[in-house]
């Protein structure tokens, strides 16, 4: 069950012609695959584009009656390989992944099916999170378009363009016999707009057509001298094919292209950023119709020689702005027009910033330096946007800046993973400081405070390979690995654990099992314990890692149990046994429980039945205010508020109203011997009637307890 | 003037329903004759950080106008943002910060509630921002400011936060949308209808409120809480002792700062002190409304409770405590019975009995052990306060401070004193210096600068090198 559920939106994919579609980019996508007559569709999951996974989950019934089969890809590697249906047989396949980590496991599989091409129309659908909110390394997709020869789709960021991608893609794949990518910025996968629908169409050539005629054609097997010819193909072939595809569909945009002695190249993703800086220069209105004329890359590779020269040919100088680095675009451009002769002026990286995301801001500046070259007399300089006006800075505003705190993510209210973070803690206070590998999931967040333990993520699933080498018989100190469930299928049964036993290293791995793929967004994965109607559940993570060999595996099955935890941890570290050794530390990611049992319970409460409420406080008045409990906990409802009590200036922590009774507050307290200040309450709704007669008598006897003690 | 959209951005922090915000908004567009495009960047942002949603807004009749469809943008622009809501006071900080707010056209709806930030929670004693600076920044970057506190609001409505802030975007008339209609988006949302239309509706009056500062008059809370811990012949003695320093105060600072540092130390959280707070019935009630338990429900409250020889020993007429502190069998023996962590349920009849039975012995704490200790090195302590006044005022004033270090229980009690005797010890090096007070003052902090008392100890060792 994925955190959010798609149940009520999918039912947008069953518009017909002409009926118009409103919703997130994530959703057009899949309406457009639908068009195009899609037979498979698989991938994994990540931001941004997480939600297309879990749409095609919900739509999934959708989807079988069009005869459509989705699957949840073991990797990206396994998406990618996928592809391959489509070598011999008509049929059309979409995969999608985050990139560009998903590209980089994707692509030793996206390699050889670019090496021997494609019979069918081939789309990967990428999440390029770059820039802003993004969680991985900045890197560009382009690179893997350019090294294997795979188009490279950049479509502007409106729900029209991007679903006219989508069915151009599997054309322009179909036409050239080459895999395409279909490049989707972060922010244009979760844009909410407007598109006209067009109907569904069920694949005329179908799974079972190729299943039953199989058929096979060695010259597009990847084996010389095969792929000696693909490479020449490629070049003689399919490039030609797919120039001439773009230029004869126009998927390329020219606006006013003659208007001026100028021009702006731009990919097709930046183009609403770029319309909207000239639009706060004056050269634009919001409609798009600019006084400078712009070339817009709806493919970003290749590049269409003729229809850069036609551009530039009546330019002085044209700036090209291209996010990200290298500047792969910019010296494909300089190379076109200097062959060409073309004595075209180029600017992009000189006026614009090599590196990093390409904000409205930056983009706005970059346009203003351009035209002040080109045509100073379009700038109205006392009509200026701010964003390019420097301004002096109120001092009103410098002291707030000095009281605004950097606010990264963290573990979530109620986190299970939390009490691993705390135990570490606490076992390093007795065994000093270890060298800690970390992975790639929600558990990094354990290298920000309040926890900050984690040296190195080496990539998904590859916990404890980043400690490979801390494997030599000089020392007893052992390094500590982490890993998630997630990572631990993906991948890191084999590179990691398999690994370690081949290779007879003697440290820990925690293999933090929360049964979903959390950080993505709680889909399922072979660990899961959910039932799950179109996948196999419910396998153990100790039994595989038994498996392959570990002899020592430990289980903890409730992570809360931080002294429990504790004590594993210590004997891990500290055992004369040697080899390698795992503990799976189970409990299921709190998001997805609340979200499974809240509605049950409020139910049961509605229905009369007895329930039982768990929360958690802290004495106001025995609190003093030290807070060591928020640096071994860090749990957003266990915070702090102004003291009540006059004479203490320091603030108390507290409990509030979002704490969902995990316990670990309670456990904390006790592990580390912390204070007294901790309470459980458990709030009873629809008590027995023994428990309420039971309750009279406690209250009766305490109440003149209580009563008597006021007196004296 | 063409025409241009009207941009939105929220500042929320992940979870706490800035999409639903978002979700309302672009309903009430697109059933208003407006397109409506958003865009946030969630990632991993949903997990408790900061995110931002970004809203445009554009008249279909300028479209139907033009013949062609806007071309919105995706991220907002620094001085170009119409209306900003922020879900928090740090967060409204925030968009100031990134120039979202602006005076020459930007709206600002704020909630002046705070989510405190890891930094400000984890501080060893008060790492809490500045409220005023970041209220009085906000007011100077705005064109117009409505900040209240929303998610009270919203929680007395039973609501959340989006539905109060919601509500007051409706009262601002920012939006080219009359009242019903907002209410129709929330009603059209079909989730918690009800409890979100109340907190709507309530949202809609409300007025920037400044955070009141209360002086409290230590010396009468002080008397009253020693007579509370003790008895009144505490009290007395805590006003006898606080004679000298009235003679040696000044400005008032010495005398207040004394004696809420005496009174604090004086009434030393002994397992007695806690027993006899847990089992009050005010304390009963108190967490009754903090669970915000009904009517018809059982509360029932557990304790988590970790006593240990030493603190057992603390509460033992004095030579017998020493005695059982050096007498290895009855040492581990306790030990044995106290055990390790217990939960005691205070709302049964048993564990009460065990609190209560403790709280009696109040009368005998004078003759306990650690109240013996805690006199002693109360009275040194304060016996260098008045010499010091006559002779470095300032000084004296920071020594009257230093048991803000003397805090919590067990091991964090222990590292508390630690410290404590560490930076009293530096104190006669420091006289000689001339700006002693400050030095005085660095040490305090670097103490509570970290738990390892690293940072103590490299103060301390630059202290030693003057």
């Amino acid at each position: 069950m994925a955190e959010r559920s798609f149940k009520r939106e999918v039912q947008k994919l069953r518009l017909g012609a002409g009926e118009p579609f409103h919703g997130e980019g994530i959703l057009a996508v899949t309406k457009a695959l639908l068009e195009s007559g899609v037979s498979y569709v698989a991938g994994y999951q990540g931001a941004p584009i997480s939600h297309l996974m879990d749409v095609l989950t919900d739509a999934n019934d959708i989807l079988e009656e069009l005869g459509v089969h989705f699957e949840h890809s073991a990797s990206e590697a396994t998406a990618a390989a996928t592809l391959a249906a489509s070598v011999h047989y008509p049929l059309r396949g979409a995969v999608t992944f985050k990139s560009t980590v998903g590209t980089n496991v994707a692509s030793d599989a996206l390699a050889n099916l670019a090496s021997g091409g494609v019979t069918g129309g081939a789309l990967i659908i990428v999440g390029e999170d770059y820039g802003e909110g993004s969680s991985i390394m900045q890197e560009r997709s382009h690179a893997f378009a350019m090294k294997s020869q795979i188009w490279l789709l950049d479509p502007r960021p409106n729900l029209p363009s991007i679903v006219r991608a989508v069915e151009h893609g599997f054309a322009l794949s179909e036409a050239s016999h080459t895999p395409v990518i279909l490049e989707l910025r972060i922010r244009a996968c979760h844009v909410h707009g407007r598109f006209v629908a067009r109907d569904n169409v069920r694949p005329t050539f179908t799974l079972k057509d190729a299943m039953e005629h199989p058929v096979r054609d060695v010259s597009r097997i990847v084996l010389p001298p095969s792929s000696y010819l693909h490479e020449r193909e490629k070049i003689e072939k399919r490039w030609p094919a797919a120039q001439s595809y773009i230029r004869d569909h126009a998927l390329n945009e020219f606006f006013s292209p003659d208007a001026e002695d100028f021009g702006i190249i731009l990919q097709g993703g930046m183009y609403n950023t770029t319309i909207r800086a000239l639009e706060l220069l004056g050269l634009s209105d919001a409609f798009g119709n600019t006084k400078v004329p712009l070339y817009v890359l709806n493919v970003t590779y290749p590049l269409v020689d003729d229809e850069i020269q036609r551009f530039c040919a009546t330019k002085r100088g044209v700036l090209l702005i291209e996010e990200g680095q290298p500047d792969f675009l910019e010296q494909n451009l300089h190379s076109i027009l200097r062959k060409a002769g073309l004595r075209t002026k180029v600017h992009g990286k000189d006026l614009l910033p090599m590196a990093g995301e390409y904000t409205a801001a930056v983009v706005t500046r970059g346009v203003l330096e351009f035209v002040e070259l080109y045509a100073p007399r379009f700038i109205q300089r006392d009509r200026l946007p701010s964003v390019v006006r420097p301004q002096p800075r109120p001092a009103a505003m410098e002291a707030l800046d000095r009281q605004v705190h950097p606010r990264p993510p963290s573990f979530c209210t109620g986190c299970p993973e939390r009490p691993i973070f705390t135990a570490l803690k606490l076992v390093e206070r007795e065994l000093g400081s270890h060298h800690v590998s970390c992975d790639i999931g929600c558990h990094l967040f354990s290298i920000l405070p309040p926890f900050n333990i984690g040296a190195t993520t080496m990539g998904y699933g590859l916990g404890w390979a980043g400690a490979a080498a801390f494997n030599t018989r000089e020392t007893d100190r052992r390094t500590i690995s982490i890993m998630g469930d997630g990572g631990f299928w993906h991948n890191g049964l084999t590179s990691g654990v398999g690994n370690a036993v081949f290779n007879q290293t003697d440290s820990l791995l925690v293999v933090v099992d929360n049964s979903y793929t959390a950080a993505t967004g709680g889909q399922d994965i072979p660990s899961s314990q959910a039932e799950n109607p179109i996948r196999t559940t419910r396998l153990s993570i100790a039994g595989a890692v038994r498996g392959v060999g570990v002899k020592w595996v430990r289980t903890i099955a409730r992570t809360y149990d931080v002294a429990g935890m504790r004590d594993v941890l210590r004997e891990a570290l500290t055992t004369r046994e040697k080899g390698p050794k795992v503990l799976v530390a189970q409990s299921e990611c709190m998001l997805n429980r609340q979200r499974r049992l809240e509605p049950q319970a409020r139910k049961a409460a509605s229905e009369g039945q007895r329930v039982v409420r768990q929360k958690f406080g802290v004495d106001e008045d025995t609190c003093t205010g030290d807070h060591s409990c928020i640096r071994l906990s860090g749990c957003p409802s266990l915070t702090i508020r102004p003291n009540p009590d006059p004479l203490r200036p320091d603030p108390v922590a507290t409990v509030i109203d979002s704490c969902v009774g995990c316990g670990l507050c309670g456990e904390v307290a006790h592990a580390a011997v912390l204070c007294p200040s901790f309470y459980r309450a458990d709030i009873v709704t629809n008590p027995s009637a023994w428990e309420r007669f039971v309750a009279r008598v406690r209250l009766a006897f305490i109440g003149f307890l209580q009563r008597r003690m006021a007196r004296t | 003037m063409p025409p241009r959209a009207i941009t939105i951005a929220i500042l929320a922090m992940g979870g706490e329903g800035g999409g639903v915000l978002a979700d309302w908004i672009v309903d009430l567009a697109e059933h208003g004759g407006y397109y409506a495009q958003t865009t946030s960047v969630p990632g991993v942002a949903q997990r408790t950080g900061s995110t931002i949603y970004y809203i445009e807004l554009f008249p279909e009749a300028a479209v139907r106008a033009a013949g062609k469809d806007p071309v919105l943008a995706l991220m907002p622009v620094p001085g170009e943002v119409d209306i900003v809501v922020a879900s928090e006071l740090m967060e409204a900080g925030r968009a100031v910060q990134r120039n979202l707010v602006t005076p020459d056209r930007t709206t600002l709806i704020a909630s002046t509630h705070r989510v405190y930030s890891m930094t400000e929670r984890t501080a060893i004693g008060d790492g809490r921002v500045d409220a005023e600076s970041l209220l009085e920044g906000i007011r100077a970057a705005a064109k117009r400011l409505v900040a209240a506190d929303f998610a009270e609001i919203a929680r007395d409505c039973g609501s959340v936060i989006s539905a109060a802030l919601f509500g007051a975007l409706a009262a601002t008339e920012a939006l080219p949308f009359p009242r019903e209609r907002f209410q129709d988006a929330i009603r059209r949302g079909g989730v918690g209808v009800d409890a979100s239309l109340r907190a709507f509706e309530r949202s809609g009056e409300v007025r920037a409120r400044d955070l009141p500062v209360p002086d409290p008059d230590v010396i009468r809370s002080a008397v009253e809480r020693l007579a509370d811990y003790q008895d009144k012949r505490y009290a007395e003695e805590y006003l006898e002792l606080l004679q000298p320093i009235r003679t040696a105060d000044r400005d008032g600072t010495l005398l207040r700062e004394t004696a809420r540092y005496l009174a604090l130390w004086m009434s030393y959280e002994d397992a007695i002190r806690v027993a006899d707070l847990k089992v009050r019935a005010a304390r009963f009630g108190r967490v009754h409304r903090e669970v915000k338990a009904g009517p018809g429900q059982l509360v029932r409250i557990h304790e988590f409770l970790h006593p240990r020889v030493g603190e057992f020993a603390d509460i033992l007429p004095a030579s017998l405590g020493r005695w059982l502190l050096a007498t290895r069998w009855a040492t581990s023996m306790v030990a044995r019975l106290a055990g390790h962590g217990k939960v005691v349920e205070t709302t049964s009849i048993r564990g009460f009995l065990q609190l209560y039975l403790l709280a009696c012995l109040r009368p005998m704490r004078r003759r306990s052990l650690r109240f013996v200790r805690e006199q002693e090195q109360i009275r040194q302590w304060l016996a260098l306060i008045p010499p010091l006044a006559a002779e470095n005022y300032a000084l004296a004033c920071e020594v009257a401070e230093c048991p803000r270090l003397l805090k919590g229980y067990g091991d964090t009690h222990e590292r508390g004193v630690r410290n404590f005797v560490a930076v009293m010890q530096a104190l006669p090096q420091l006289r000689s210096c001339n700006d002693a007070a400050a030095r005085l003052k660095k040490l305090r902090e670097a103490a509570m600068a970290d738990e390892s008392g690293q940072k103590l100890a490299e103060e301390l060792a630059c202290a030693a090198a003057h």
